[in-house]
């Protein structure tokens, strides 16, 4: 390639410079990746997976400044008794994390990781591959060739406590490049919370594999910098009688796009993913869900819900693909928008591909103002106007709230909510 | 404590007139109750009253305790010590009944200048007025109003006023959807909140829940005027002959 390609391929430009640690247990998957990417390149305005997101900020060579942001609270997840392990602009922080050790589960550093984890080896980039039909995923594939630094993390046992990955935002033009790989054996359990903006611009990927009979539980809550971008991938393989749930919380950045693709491949499996956003002036959040049912009698929701207001925009893009043997399956679609003023938009496109008989599939997109009939109840309480219409944001967002499995979670979840839309609202 | 002047109300959006000059005066410690055949606008003067959008005042005056409450925001009124009991209280899903009411309560005392209450000792006085309503725990917990029925819904605007302590209650059709029992369970609930400082407008179709909560003035409605006024009485004449006779009266 000449270096006059190199400046036109955006593509090239992306990948020119960066050192993906193409190098020891990891080499052959990163390799691979490079090459997939190359063959896809990078997403442009003209593709049809992404159609209501630009993504020209996210696949320019260099990242978008983002200014820090000091909310001056302590992180959301801080009271939580957990594992903690920082990342700073993308940079494990060992000084600032608990010693990487909990009963039932090995925690690794992916930028040191030794050579000898075969677990990792056979995971690392082997469900971002399968995700990449049978639509492409460029962002994903580029994530496993260049990922810099992430956590391996192997449960054995039933987790005492959960595993709280905790980013913090210093440099205004980190770009970031994460990729965590979680593998849960029989039987085991284990919660992950993510929680602050992990630089200004991120590129993540999470592997999970979940074993016959696991259980994985994902809270997470992106951070409230204005200016922070993100472009997030969940892949998760789901085994027999399995539980797969996760969460996501997003309220600021100007750009964020999380993608989860989810494979029911055995019996009996739940799949759960769940959604809820609040944004304000110059805001884009999208919300692309795959989720394909290839065993019997599983169970899939998405529920996701977005508030907007000043010009925001919410997009989600949710799909349950029914495999001809899939029969019994039970999928749950929904998508909803609060649009608080007409200066916002949401832009849906739920997708149903049903090849089996016997299945139960729903799915519903609405957009929707305040209801006046209850904002006047509230106010006839005496609630004024701008707490009574928090109220009923929490309202609308409570489904997708509910979905979180735990109660002292969803708590910390809904204080912080309402805590925020106070602030905003004074 | 509640004056209403000559009052004027057509609809914002539509060149209706609904209400065509109601005057009535309702003293602290009395119980006004307001019957009327449907349409005649009974159900508009309390939502004018309490300030919801979509009518406009073409005339007249409405204050409470001397303030005018035309001119105050819903939440004011509220703040002030006007209370509607709705006659289809809303369904709110995703938020407890029990935040609910703590907030409605703080917001009132804050926006009087007065102490927020404790989360405990909220706590404290919701537990005791519901037991008298007898609402149970679940019904405080359950989202605003969800999978409640008619008289739970009812029972429930009940404990907002007991727990707001409003000076100005208007009740519209609380008796709407209730069954006897659940009825007289209401009534011994507004009963309970009568006092000497304390007025009441009950709005109703019919006699039977003025068995209960016993007015000392009686309004009838028609047409966006009061037509005639009583005791206890005029509210039994309904009952015996209807409408129909007083209308043809008055008219």
């Amino acid at each position: 390639m000449t270096a006059l390609a190199e400046k036109t391929n955006p593509t090239e430009a992306l990948i020119s410079g960066r050192d993906g640690a193409v190098k020891g247990w990891s080499k052959a998957a990163r390799t691979d990746a490079l090459a997939r990417l190359r063959t896809m390149g990078v997403p442009d305005r003209r593709d049809e997976y992404w159609k209501y997101t630009r993504p020209d900020t996210l696949t320019q060579a260099a990242a978008p400044e983002a200014a820090v942001f000091d909310s001056g609270e302590a992180p959301i997840f801080d009271a939580v008794d957990s594992l903690k392990l920082v990342f700073v602009d993308g940079v494990f922080d060992a000084d600032a994390s608990d010693d990487l050790a909990l009963e039932g589960v090995t925690i690794e550093r992916l930028a040191t990781a030794q050579s000898d984890l075969h677990w990792a080896r056979d995971l690392y980039g082997v469900l971002e591959t399968n995700g990449q039909t049978p639509v492409a995923r460029p962002l994903a594939a580029l994530n496993t060739a260049l990922a810099t630094d992430g956590v391996l993390i192997h449960v054995t046992d039933k987790a005492r406590k959960p595993v709280s990955l905790i980013y913090h935002h210093k440099s205004d033009a980190s770009d970031a490049i994460l990729h965590h790989c979680i593998k849960l054996d029989v039987g085991a359990e284990l919660t992950v919370l993510e929680s602050g903006p992990a630089a200004a611009r991120l590129n993540m990927v999470t592997e999970v594999d979940v074993a016959d009979h696991a259980s994985f539980n994902h809270v997470r809550s992106q951070g409230r910098d204005h200016e922070r971008r993100a472009a997030t991938h969940l892949f998760a393989r789901l085994g027999t009688e399995s539980n797969f749930k996760s969460f996501t919380l997003t309220v600021n950045g100007v750009l964020t796009r999380n993608e989860a693709v989810i494979e029911l491949t055995g019996d009996d499996a739940k799949a759960h993913v769940a959604g809820a956003c609040v944004g304000d002036g110059e805001f884009h959040h999208d919300d692309t869900v795959f989720i394909t049912h290839d065993a019997v009698n599983c169970e899939s929701r998405q529920v996701f819900k977005k508030v907007l207001r000043n010009g925001a925009v919410g997009v989600f893009q949710g799909k349950i693909l029914v495999k001809p043997d899939a029969q019994k399956t039970d999928g749950y679609q929904i998508s909803q928008s609060l649009l608080l003023d007409e200066d916002s938009q949401f832009l849906a496109k739920p997708e149903l591909e049903i090849y089996a008989d016997d299945v139960i599939c729903s799915h519903g997109s609405t957009s929707g103002a305040i209801d006046e009939d209850a904002l006047f109840y509230l106010r006839a309480r005496g609630i004024s106007h701008g707490e009574a219409t928090d109220l009923l944001t929490l309202s609308f967002l409570a489904e997708a709230v509910e979905e979180i499995e735990a109660d002292g979670l969803k708590d910390v979840i809904l204080e912080r909510l309402t805590g925020w839309l106070a602030r905003r609202r004074s | 404590m509640l004056s209403i002047k000559n009052l004027n109300v057509k609809l914002e959006d539509e060149d209706k007139q609904i209400l065509k000059g109601v005057n009535l005066e309702v003293e602290a410690g009395k119980v006004h109750a307001i019957m009327g055949p449907n349409g005649s606008g009974k159900s508009t003067l309390s939502y004018v009253l309490s300030g919801k959008d979509g009518y406009e005042v073409t005339e007249g005056s409405a204050t409470l305790e001397g303030d005018d409450l035309l001119d105050m925001e819903p939440e004011e009124r509220a703040a002030a010590g006007l209370f509607l009991a709705f006659q289809y209280p809303v369904e709110i899903p995703g938020v407890g009944n029990m935040t609910f009411l703590r907030t409605a309560v703080n917001a009132q005392r804050k926006a009087r200048g007065e102490e927020e209450m404790s989360a405990a000792e909220f706590l404290k006085v919701v537990r005791a007025r519901a037991k008298e309503l007898k609402i149970d725990a679940d019904m405080l917990k359950r989202p605003v109003n969800m999978g409640f029925s008619g008289g739970e819904k009812k029972r429930n605007e009940i404990l907002q006023m007991a727990m707001l302590e409003p000076k100005m209650c208007i009740l519209d059709e609380t008796d709407s959807g209730l069954d006897v029992d659940a009825m007289k369970l209401v009534a011994e609930g507004v009963n309970a909140l009568r006092t000497e400082g304390r007025g009441f407008l009950v709005i109703t179709h019919y006699q039977r829940l003025l068995d209960h909560i016993k007015p000392d003035v009686v309004h009838i409605m028609a047409d966006g005027r009061i037509v005639k006024t009583g005791g206890p009485e005029l509210a039994l004449e309904v009952e015996n002959n209807g409408y129909a006779d007083i209308l043809a009266e008055v008219a």
